[in-house]
This record gives structure tokens, sequence and C-alpha cells, in this order.
């Protein structure tokens, strides 16, 4: 049996390396949420004009795909293991929520949590600090406060 | 080339998320659940992560340009304010609710898009809702406030 902490450090090293290399090759934070807006309807920051303002954010979701489609080939359902625990209607308020929320506060756990801490921002420690925070207080009411 | 770069950056930020286990909802609520039978390992993968990207947004930081591409996005500086913090506990209730950031999001649209499929719909409605409808508003609040200060009588 793999020592349990080895796997994620591992992967946790691949993030990293994608999250500095985007930014050291392409300029490009790897925020999910900013890179599927972004993909969507362009950014107001970028120096580029029309398509070449999306484009690598559409490459960038491609790869994510393509790694989906090699994992579905390379392990098993586990790696997904969970997922239809979850309520459709709860996935959905979840989505919602975790859209309406990433928008509005700028990042998520990729963008804040991997880019934002590696770049020492006092915005996305705070952003961290706080979902976190509100992430686990969710989990403790809804697996131990009586439902 | 910088649509290459970025490809590739997907394909090792997916390949990653699917090794460490961010793809699992049991795992994510493992780390979630401090109160249950806390499972640690996750707190690996930001460790992980923030420890390889850091040196590189470091080099990253020294040169004028990026490798392929024309500048530097430059996230902004701006002060932590409420729309931040509000944001963030928005999105922290919607993890802890299903167990599934927006990564693992994306890259189980490939593995089972049937299951994921209405959380992804809804989380691209919430962005657009956001960003279309909700910070119009909040900017337009927020002028409205600033006016007083703007107004300085002319002499």
């Amino acid at each position: 049996m793999f020592e349990p902490f080895i796997l994620p450090l591992f992967g946790g090293v691949l993030i990293g390396l994608a999250a500095g290399g985007l930014y050291l090759f392409a300029g490009e934070i790897a925020g999910i949420t900013g890179i599927a807006r972004i993909a969507m309807v362009g950014s107001k920051r970028s120096s580029y004009t029309g398509w070449s303002q999306r484009s690598w954010a559409v490459a960038f979701i491609a790869g994510l795909l393509v790694a989906g489609l090699g994992a579905v080939l390379w392990a098993g359902p586990e790696v997904t293991a969970g997922i239809e625990a979850v309520a459709p209607g709860m996935l959905l308020v979840a989505g919602l929520l975790v859209g309406i929320g990433t928008d509005l506060g700028n990042g998520c756990t990729s963008g804040h949590g991997v880019c934002g801490l590696s770049r020492f921002s006092p915005r996305s420690l705070a952003a961290v600090a706080t979902f976190m925070f509100a992430a686990g207080l969710t989990v403790f009411i809804t697996r131990h406060g009586g439902f | 080339m910088r649509a290459f770069a970025s490809f590739i950056a997907g394909l090792v930020f997916g390949l990653g998320l699917v090794i460490s286990g961010m793809t699992s909802p049991d795992k994510v609520f493992g780390f979630l659940d401090i109160a249950g039978q806390w499972d640690p390992s996750l707190a690996f993968v930001m460790g992980g992560a923030v420890m390889t990207a850091t040196p590189i947004f470091w080099l990253a930081r020294r040169r004028a340009t990026p490798l392929v591409s024309a500048s530097f996005d430059t996230p902004p500086k701006t002060p932590v304010d409420r729309r931040l913090l509000g944001g963030a506990v928005l999105f922290g209730i919607g993890w802890g609710l299903s167990g599934i950031c927006p990564g693992p999001a994306l890259v189980n649209v490939a593995i089972t898009p049937l299951a994921i499929g209405g959380f992804v719909i809804a989380m691209v409605v919430g962005i657009v809702f956001s960003s279309r409808v909700l910070r119009p508003l909040l900017d337009a609040r927020q002028t409205q406030q600033d006016l007083p200060d703007l107004a300085i009588p002319a002499e």
C-alpha cells in the first residue's frame, strides 16, 4: 500500500509545476474559474484582442479534459469516488454557489490557493483562510449538525 | 506556441488533480471533516503545489516578459474587501456541500459527464450571473457611495 501522503504530494508538485509553468511561459495565472471566464468572454487585462485573448484559456481547459480522459483509461471509477453520493439537487446549488463565489472573490482553490499563495498575495491568503473555514464549517454542520 | 504551452499546463494540472485525489468528493470530505475521521493528506496537495510554484513564480518575476507571450497578467493589488471575503464564503459553502471545486469539476467532465454535468452548468451560470449582474450592481452602489467625496464644489 502507498504511503497515503505520497500521491497527494506528487499530485501537488505536478499542479505547482503546471501553475508556475503557465506563468513563466504564457504569463497567465492558473486560476480555473478565471480561465473558464476568459475562455467564455475574454479578459479586460489582456494585451491580446479577439480570439487570441481566449485561445490559451480554451487550450488549458482542453488539457484538463484530456487529463480526465487519461484518468478513465489509466485508473478506475475510484478517482471520482463519492460523486454519486451527492444529491443532484445539491450539486446544482453547490455549482451555483461555487460559480458566484469564485467570480465575486476573484478565485478558487487554484487561483488563490496555489498561484496566490506562491506569489505571497495578502488578498489570496485572506481568501484561502476564509473559504477553508467556510467549507470546514459547512461540512461540520451537514455531517455533525443532526441532519 | 502560447496555446500549446497552456494545453500542456492544463494537462499536467489535470493529471495532478487526479493523482492527488482532488477529483474525489470522498477524499475532499475526508479532508474538510476535521471532526470525523480526519484525513489530512490533501494538505500535501496545496503544500506540494505552493512549494513547487513559488520558485517558478520568483523566477518569472525577474523577467520582463514571459517566454512565449507578450506580457504577464498581474492580478489586482486592491485591499482585502467585503467582496473578496463574501465571495470566498459562498465558494467555501459550495465546496463544502459538494466536495467539488472548479478544477476537479472540469476534469470530471471527461470522466463522469452525467454525474458532474449539472454542477458544471450551474457553475457557469453562476459565473455569468455574477460577472454580468452582481458585479455591475455592486460597482454601481460603490460609485454612489463614493460620489459625495468626488462632489467638490466648483469655485
